[in-house]
């Protein structure tokens, strides 16, 4: 009898914990009849999204030079891409002297693991903050470059994104560093 | 099995019949598949199916270079995902005879025993479920859910972090870890503290699980049980103690050893597990040391020379054991791996032995077992 009502003390006590405000959050169904329109969870800085490929501002082409090594790398075997001369080098724009020509990443089988992200030399690869891309067709998410260098500089511009190289050499290099930044274009 | 079969088809005594349990079955924590002969509501015999699961592991790593296998580790038990990246990487580590370097074993350290604490939160939860309480599960789940938001803030990743490295770390912790960690713990406390109050002694759940299949120490040890299911029998074993790895040797903390074995003991086994644990965290983070994470191979191919070697450690099912051979090239030649789900599935028979069917789903239950590991 004791232990009966010891039990329902404790009970209630868990009960007044738990009026406090919820922690879940509906998603995707937003608004209610309060008209509050919840959002996704925020992800954070570090989220491993799915892969994109970075878009270069200052010379206006893609970091990516199709060197392969992501494409040897990953441990799905999930891309592949093709190379091709770089017009903008021949105009002497560029210092990329090859260039993407098609890119394709399969992202049903990618398993966000990163490693491409780490191999890559030229900054051209980035983990987005994408994750809702599923469709109800097989093959509906391979991407290709288009896509790709669409979704990447969608997270270059929400994040401020600046090649981690330079940024490394403007952590250790100061300001000397930090205008070669400026001047930008390195492969 | 084949003797059970031969004696016991459907129809051969009337008066037993053959229930299967599983593969879709939501007691079961994952696709496994019993089938229980029973008379009445007594459980004659079980005979376990797996292999639903089965996605050839330890094959797969056959094909892969070294850094690629750590993904496939994270793949085993994917509820402590950092504990199985971190054997591997100590198998390769030991192998090379590579020195790790204080900072990274430390964060190791910390990471490991958090998901130690999420896996057994979890346990709490599926636990509470198994035997028809509802309330800590809602409150396990939220304490597990913010140890993998920390996650995600430290590895990118809630679940597959693929983050340590063979020699190192992928990056270090981001600069508000160790306030973020201690906040956590804080939070983790009064979680489980919480769940314990609501579950622990309460009445009925006690009826459920008190004297449900206990086992003595000797046949837990003849069974191969490992980890808490070990323990819960009475046998002081934690690799963590006996054969101190890592920095495991510089924290102090005891290793909580049950009574009569039996379910209840399992269960709350765990629950002081997580205290335990806690401890842990709050000592590493007290003597966390500055210094590079990185690995000192840098991006360079690992080529480990050939020879073989065998590492344990101890995950929140049990002892996990890797024995890797190397042929010098830079893939493995072989790695087996030694699951504890698996191993203390092996104890299924014996407990199940005359039990009530209701009584089926807390004892897989309390045994914790995960499929992805049982069937790499
Ligand atoms: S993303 Fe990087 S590693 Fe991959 S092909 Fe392009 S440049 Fe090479
Ligand atoms: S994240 Fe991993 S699986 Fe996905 S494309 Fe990159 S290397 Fe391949």
């Amino acid at each position: 009898m004791f232990n009966c009502l010891k039990g329902m003390l404790v009970t209630l006590v868990s009960t007044m914990h738990g009026l406090r405000q919820p922690v879940t959050r509906q998603y995707p169904d937003s608004g209610n009849l309060l008209g509050h329109h919840p959002e996704p969870t925020p992800v954070k800085d570090r989220f491993m999204g799915f892969p994109a490929l970075t878009w270069d501002e200052d010379v206006q082409e893609p970091f990516c030079t199709s060197c392969m090594v992501c494409i040897r790398q990953c441990p799905t075997q999930c891309m592949s891409s093709v190379m091709k001369d770089n017009p903008l080098h021949e105009e002497g724009k560029s210092s990329r002297r090859k260039i993407v020509d098609s890119f394709e990443i399969n992202l049903n089988r990618c398993i966000l693991c990163g490693i491409c992200v780490e191999v890559c030399n030229f900054d051209a690869i980035v983990m987005t903050h994408e994750h809702e891309m599923s469709d109800f067709s097989r093959n509906a998410i391979r991407v290709d470059l288009p896509i790709l260098l669409e979704n990447g500089l969608k997270f270059q511009k929400e994040t401020g994104w600046i090649p981690p190289t330079q940024r490394a050499k403007v952590q250790k290099g100061g300001d000397a560093a930090a205008e070669t930044t400026a001047a930008g274009t390195e492969t | 099995m084949t003797q059970i079969s031969e004696n016991r088809t459907p129809d051969a005594e009337p008066v037993e019949m053959l229930l299967n349990m599983g593969p879709q079955h939501p007691s079961t924590h994952g696709v496994f598949r019993m089938v229980l002969w029973v008379d009445g509501e007594k459980v004659v015999d079980v005979e376990p199916h797996i292999g639903y699961l089965h996605r050839g592991s330890e094959k797969l790593c056959e094909g892969e270079q070294y850094h690629q296998v750590i993904t496939l580790f994270d793949r085993l038990d994917y509820l402590a995902n950092f504990n199985n990246e971190q054997v591997y990487c100590r198998a390769v580590e030991k192998l090379m005879g590579l020195e790790v370097s204080e900072r990274s074993e430390y964060i190791r350290v910390i990471l490991c025993e958090l998901n130690r604490i999420a896996s057994h939160m979890l346990f709490l939860a599926t636990m509470g479920l198994d035997a028809g309480a509802m309330t800590p599960s809602m409150i396990c789940f939220r304490g597990r859910e913010r140890i993998q938001a920390l996650f995600e803030s430290v590895s990118g990743a809630r679940m597959m972090h693929n983050y340590f490295r063979i020699g190192g770390l992928k990056e270090d912790v981001p600069d508000d870890f160790v306030p973020q960690v201690r906040d956590l713990l804080k939070l983790i406390k009064e979680d489980t503290d919480e769940s314990d109050r609501l579950l622990s002694f309460n009445e009925i759940f006690l009826a459920r699980l008190k004297n449900i299949a206990a086992i003595s120490a000797e046949d837990a040890i003849d069974f191969g049980l490992t980890g808490p299911c070990l323990r819960a029998s009475g046998v002081d074993y934690d690799v963590r103690k006996a054969a101190p790895y890592s920095v495991y040797d510089r924290f102090d903390f005891d290793i909580p050893v049950g009574l009569d074995g039996d379910c209840w003991d399992r269960y709350y086994l765990r629950v002081q597990e997580i205290y335990q644990s806690v401890r842990i965290v709050e000592q590493a983070l007290d003597q966390l040391p500055d210094g590079e994470v990185a690995s000192s191979l840098g991006r360079r191919l690992i080529r480990p020379p050939a020879g073989e070697v065998y590492v344990r450690a101890e995950n929140p099912r049990g002892e996990i054991g890797v024995y890797l051979i190397s042929d010098g090239s830079d893939r493995p030649y072989r790695i087996k791996v030694r699951p504890p789900s698996f191993c203390n599935l092996s104890a299924l028979k014996l407990m199940m032995k005359d039990c009530w069917i209701a009584d089926a789903v807390v004892i897989l239950g309390a045994l914790d077992i995960v499929l992805g590991e049982v069937d790499r």
